[in-house]
């Protein structure tokens, strides 16, 4: 290699994509520079209000990865910030990013609010779609991260006309600097991951849709902004016109999405559907009274996701209408108040129906800048202006050294797109694997003090936080009265307790008054006690033995107008952090040894793409197939839905596998048993019945799934009819298709049904793609689709349109009136009802295709009974969270890939199998794992063995020892003490949470009614 | 109603603690039991809100509900708070 590679790497876009990049990296030895270009990282899905299909609060999900990212040692966030050029090449790129001037100074501000406050100039918030308003200065939403204000320059009256300057007037740090400069920097990183996301098609120039003139027609970015707790009616749901409460609500769907007259989006956006269903779901929660009348316009109904379809069920079964019709006219309401739309049925009625709101369900786009982000990068785009990739390699871009991630390269929602961004952190990590660890910093600290046994000594400091605290509580008063605690030898008050200043003050007051206990009275625990703990194990203490008591955020920002009840709950609240602190014991955190191997279970293409994903990161690994060949059902398939085809790319595969001195592949092998846990497991094998067993730090599994056996429509007793892979067999040898003249599909055949009550996701373009296929070779046959939804995700519905316009007839059926399959003098029928025609149709065919359903392994229930991982009801492994963990199973140390986990296309299982192997060597590249020591310690000397534990547990940390007992598996233990609250004889205890220091602080919270009750 | 019936009612009523009608400008003391990553977080983002409710209410944190114990409640009444608050 010519140039040296440098062991960092740029992420371009701090939205979920960027961050899940980061993370990956920064916590597999890499320094990542996180580039964003507002004030603060978070991205779209920070402003959505809940998230399909478990309708989990967005924030809520997303708050702890923002968090993890503003304090990991090694992401440098740069915010506010634009790439302006990359030169160099893979390995080693030089960046140079303008920085613009934040006009306050983020190591000052301690995000007390005053500046907006204090600000009189309001502006449109972006962050509420423009819903609501913020200030000049603000922050861009309470929880973001780096939680620093930031001055508007273009808003800012100061800045733009010399006069104002409130907020320096006002801020208690001296934190504005209205000298700030916009500063180019340059960094040197080994890669580059774009990932800036997408803006959300515009209606406003299409003027049929009346968005902008009818003031209750709004997009539905915009909505998620008014159902949002944190958007401008703080959750309680009034429409723009009034403010009140609507009741009949329509969404339109296919807005800037699969529209060629209006827009050049010919393609489907892939989210809507879904995002549609969640809104009119917690709608109909949000709405008092429960009689809301919701109703969903729509095309096609795409609920192609894992539990997606179900959603969609439910939406129905909850009274959602559903209207498979364009509106083509909008019109405002009587006095601009609510809207009336027309819109023709499936049976060319002309209706004309009024609604209190209606939404608009706008289409994803790549964003205004691609062009010249792309053009400056020096990468293709495609024909939609999305970032133009290979199926064959998901995240690559033209440029050698530069992947891409999330929107940027199509349509896609957020577990795709985090699944893209591990891949792409694998991508990045698999071309720098020789200079992993070579700039990441770690942190080295002082030998611990030995304090166990020692009588509590605390201190205790009572931050003002500038007047945030100091201007509602006496904290004088506070610290007076902390000075009178038992066990307290030291308490002062700061200004800042979290300055930099203040932390070496306190560093330097523990030294000298031999502090072994620390109390911080200021703000949430949530965001500041790591920074605490470090401080203690700066001065030589064990970093357990600090508590917060949160008097800013849960006392003098909520109590403002009762300064003295205010102080005396400040009082109680130190008093039951010193009585907490007073208990807690010095902790070791728990180390594992990582066996550094990993284990992949099955040897299709899933499983092929990460053993080589990982094997050329260096990691060893054991490849176990059961078959005598590998290459799974990628073997059947001809090409991805973009033409490529796959029959070289697996060989290829295969071979490189078969050869990697890294891997090592055995066929014909199956698991007899396991134990272990992240770091260490243990699993025996069966090759040829002969067992042996295999050490490994970590396991993915993608053992695949398969295409089911059609009961119904005549297969197996007529040998015209086929399954997909049947026909793609004979599509790709012989000549059945030139000497045949009339093809008929059948979509949905074992799916969504209620047996099977999910959508098989990859059939509706297979379909399409069989189609194109067969009219192209024989232009004068006839092929017919029958189908419920055609569900040509993304950019695929290109090749639905593609279809239409090579003739091949779509027809719709519905559950209830599915088309009927019958032999009459040797020739095989079809007949069914045309929706088109309303009347029932008749055609013979020579080849019927059945898009069968696919599904999962009954070997999986195996891998479930064996290392205690879940399946969902219908049989497919079960991912830790379907949002951000769409990779990791709920047992640590274990990830999935694959038809395993879900239907999917060839495109999505190799991003899902590098992804795997990304979240892998986020273990695998550690020497030892470090567990939180704040974790539930068991007493098996007073256990009985009840088994309440081993029931309750959500980790599977309890365990039936040799002895028949229960005993504690610490390594698999989060410390969330849901044993210790079923435990009856109390043998589990949360280690610094433990029933005497709760109790001791009940107590000391009831120490003066206790004392002062009269007798009894 | 028999007369053996009327006599446990009236030893009840002598044993239990009938209602009493609360004083006038009397405020309950509560203590809140709360999950550290939903109802605490939540409590946290009321005070970025700027929320406002009674001082008389504060919160300890656990790992999670589920941690819970019934001692705690038990100890919290008998030592006098007016009512447990459990969130999570």
């Amino acid at each position: 290699m010519a140039n040296k590679n440098v062991g960092a790497v740029m992420v371009v876009g701090g939205g979920i994509a960027g961050i899940g990049a980061a993370l990956d990296l920064a916590d597999s030895g890499y320094f990542v520079y996180l580039v964003e270009k507002s004030p603060g990282i978070g991205g779209t899905m920070a402003q959505l209000d809940k998230t399909f299909p478990t309708n989990d609060c967005a924030m809520c999900i997303l708050s702890p990865k923002l968090v993890e990212c503003g304090r990991h040692l090694n992401i440098e966030l740069l915010t506010l910030s634009e790439v302006t050029s990359v030169t160099g090449s893979a390995g080693d790129f030089t960046v140079e990013v303008l920085k613009r001037a934040r006009y306050i100074d983020p190591d000052k501000c301690i995000a007390c609010g005053s500046c907006t406050e204090k600000c009189p100039r309001k502006a449109d918030s972006e962050f509420d779609a423009g819903m609501g308003k913020r200030k000049a200065a603000y922050i861009k939403y309470a929880q973001t991260v780096p939680l620093k204000y930031v001055i508007d320059g273009s808003q800012c009256i100061y800045i733009q006309k010399g006069r104002c300057k409130a907020c320096e007037k006002f801020c208690p740090t001296g934190a504005i600097n209205f000298e700030d400069k916009d500063e180019t920097l340059t960094f040197h990183v080994g890669s580059v991951i774009l990932a800036p996301g997408f803006s959300t098609f515009d209606p406003k120039p299409f003027d049929f849709f009346g968005y902008g003139r009818i003031p209750d027609l709004v997009t539905s970015l915009e909505y998620e902004r008014l159902l949002s707790a944190n958007g401008p009616c703080m959750g309680h749901l009034v429409r723009p016109s009034d403010h009140r409460e609507p009741k009949k609500i329509a969404w339109i769907q296919c807005v800037g999405s699969r529209s060629t007259n209006r827009c050049n989006n010919t393609y489907c956006s892939s989210v809507c559907c879904m995002y549609a269903l969640k809104q009119a779901l917690v709608t109909s929660e949000h709405l008092t009274g429960g009689n809301a009348e919701l109703s969903i316009f729509y095309m096609d109904m795409r609920s192609h996701g894992k539990e997606f379809e179900r959603v969609y069920e439910t939406a129905k079964q909850k009274g959602v209408r559903f209207v498979r019709a364009r509106p083509h006219t909008i019109l405002p309401g009587r006095s601009d108040l609510g809207l009336s739309m027309v819109y023709a049925t499936e049976q060319g009625e002309q209706i004309n129906e009024s609604f209190d709101m209606a939404i608009l369900s706008v289409g994803l786009e790549a964003p205004p800048d691609a062009q010249n982000i792309c053009k400056m990068l020096g990468i293709e785009q495609n024909k939609f202006r999305f970032v133009k990739t290979s199926c064959l390699d998901p995240v690559k871009t033209s440029r050698e050294g530069i992947y891409a991630t999330g929107v940027i390269t199509g349509p896609k929602d957020i577990p795709q797109a985090v699944v893209e961004s591990s891949a792409a952190a694998a991508q990045s990590a698999r071309s720098l694997a020789d200079v992993r660890g070579t700039l990441a910093k770690k942190k080295q600290y002082p030998p611990e003090l030995d304090v166990l046994g020692q009588d509590p000594r605390i201190g205790v400091f009572v931050c003002s936080c500038g007047i945030n605290i100091a201007g509602t509580v006496d904290v004088k008063a506070v610290t007076e009265y902390a000075k009178t605690l038992p066990g307290v030898v030291f308490a002062e008050n700061n200004l800042f307790t979290c300055s930099t200043d203040t932390q070496k003050l306190i560093s330097q007051i523990i030294r000298e008054n031999n502090l072994n206990r620390v109390v911080i009275a200021a703000c949430t625990p949530r965001t500041h006690e790591p920074m605490f703990q470090d401080t203690l194990k700066e001065s030589g203490l064990n970093g357990y033995l600090v508590e917060m008591a949160n008097i800013r955020n849960q006392n003098s920002w909520v109590h403002q107008s009762e300064p003295q009840k205010a102080t005396a709950k400040a009082k109680k609240q130190v008093a039951m952090a010193v009585a907490q602190v007073a208990g807690s014991r010095p902790l070791a955190n728990i180390t594992v040894e990582v066996v550094p191997r990993a284990l992949v279970v099955g040897g299709g293409l899933a499983g092929l793409v990460t053993s080589l994903t990982l094997a050329d990161q260096g990691f060893e690994t054991v490849l176990v197939e059961k078959e005598q060949k590998l290459g799974g059902n990628a073997l059947h398939i001809n090409t991805t839905w973009q033409g490529e085809p796959v029959g070289g790319f697996l060989a290829d595969l295969i071979k490189k596998v078969e050869n990697h001195p890294k891997i090592s592949v055995s066929k014909q092998t199956s698991i007899l048993s396991a134990t272990g846990s992240v770091g260490h497991f243990s699993t025996s094998i069966s090759v040829n019945g002969q067992s042996s067993s295999v050490d490994h730090g970590i396991a993915v599994f993608a053992t695949g799934g398969q295409e089911s056996r059609p009961e119904e429509y005549l297969y197996g007793q007529d040998s015209r009819v086929h399954t997909h892979l049947e026909f793609d067999a004979l599509l790709a040898g012989g000549d059945a298709v030139d000497k045949a003249q009339s093809f008929a599909f059948i979509q949905c055949v074992g799916s969504r049904e209620p047996q099977r009550p999910y959508c098989s996701r990859v059939c509706c373009t297979h379909t399409v793609k069989g189609a194109i296929a067969v009219r192209k070779k024989n232009p004068d046959s006839s092929v017919f689709v029958f189908y419920r939804d055609i569900r040509t995700y993304g950019e695929r519905e290109d090749l639905y349109t593609e279809a239409r316009n090579l003739g091949v007839i779509f027809v719709r059926y519905s559950l209830d009136s599915k088309p009927q399959v019958f032999v009459e003098d040797g020739a095989l029928y079809i007949k069914a009802m045309d929706h088109v025609l309303q009347m029932p149709i008749q055609l013979e065919v020579d080849h019927l295709v059945l898009a069968a359903a696919i599904v999962p392994r009954q070997e999986n229930q195996g891998l479930v009974d064996l290392y205690k991982c879940g399946l969902n009801a219908d049989g497919f492994l079960n991912e830790a969270h379907p949002k951000l963990r769409p990779v990791d199973m709920s047992v640590e140390g274990l990830f999935i890939a694959g038809l395993c986990h879900y239907p999917k296309p060839v495109e999505e299982s190799i991003a899902q199998a590098q992804a795997a192997a990304s979240r892998a060597a986020v273990v695998l590249s550690k020497k030892t794992l470090m567990l939180s020591g704040k974790i539930s310690k068991h007493n098996r000397d007073i256990c009985m063995s009840c088994l309440a534990c081993f029931r309750a547990c959500p980790y599977g940390s309890p365990f039936i020892d040799k002895d028949g007992r229960v005993s504690h598996n610490e390594v698999k233990c989060t410390g969330c003490g849901i044993c210790a609250g079923v435990c009856p004889a109390k043998a589990f205890q949360v280690e610094n949470y433990r029933d005497d220091q709760i109790l001791a602080m009940v107590d000391s919270y009831t120490k003066d009614l206790w004392e002062n009750a009269p007798a009894r | 109603m028999s007369q053996a019936v009327q006599e446990a009612n009236a030893m009840e009523a002598h044993t239990v603690e009938a209602p009493r009608p609360s004083p006038e400008n009397w405020e309950p003391l509560i203590l809140a039991f709360a999950c550290h990553y939903c109802a605490f977080g939540a409590a946290d983002l009321a005070g970025v809100m700027r929320l406002s409710y009674s001082p008389n209410v504060s919160v300890i944190r656990l790992p999670c509900t589920g941690k819970l114990d019934h001692s705690y409640i038990l100890r919290a009444f008998e030592r006098g708070v007016d009512g447990v608050f459990v969130a999570g």
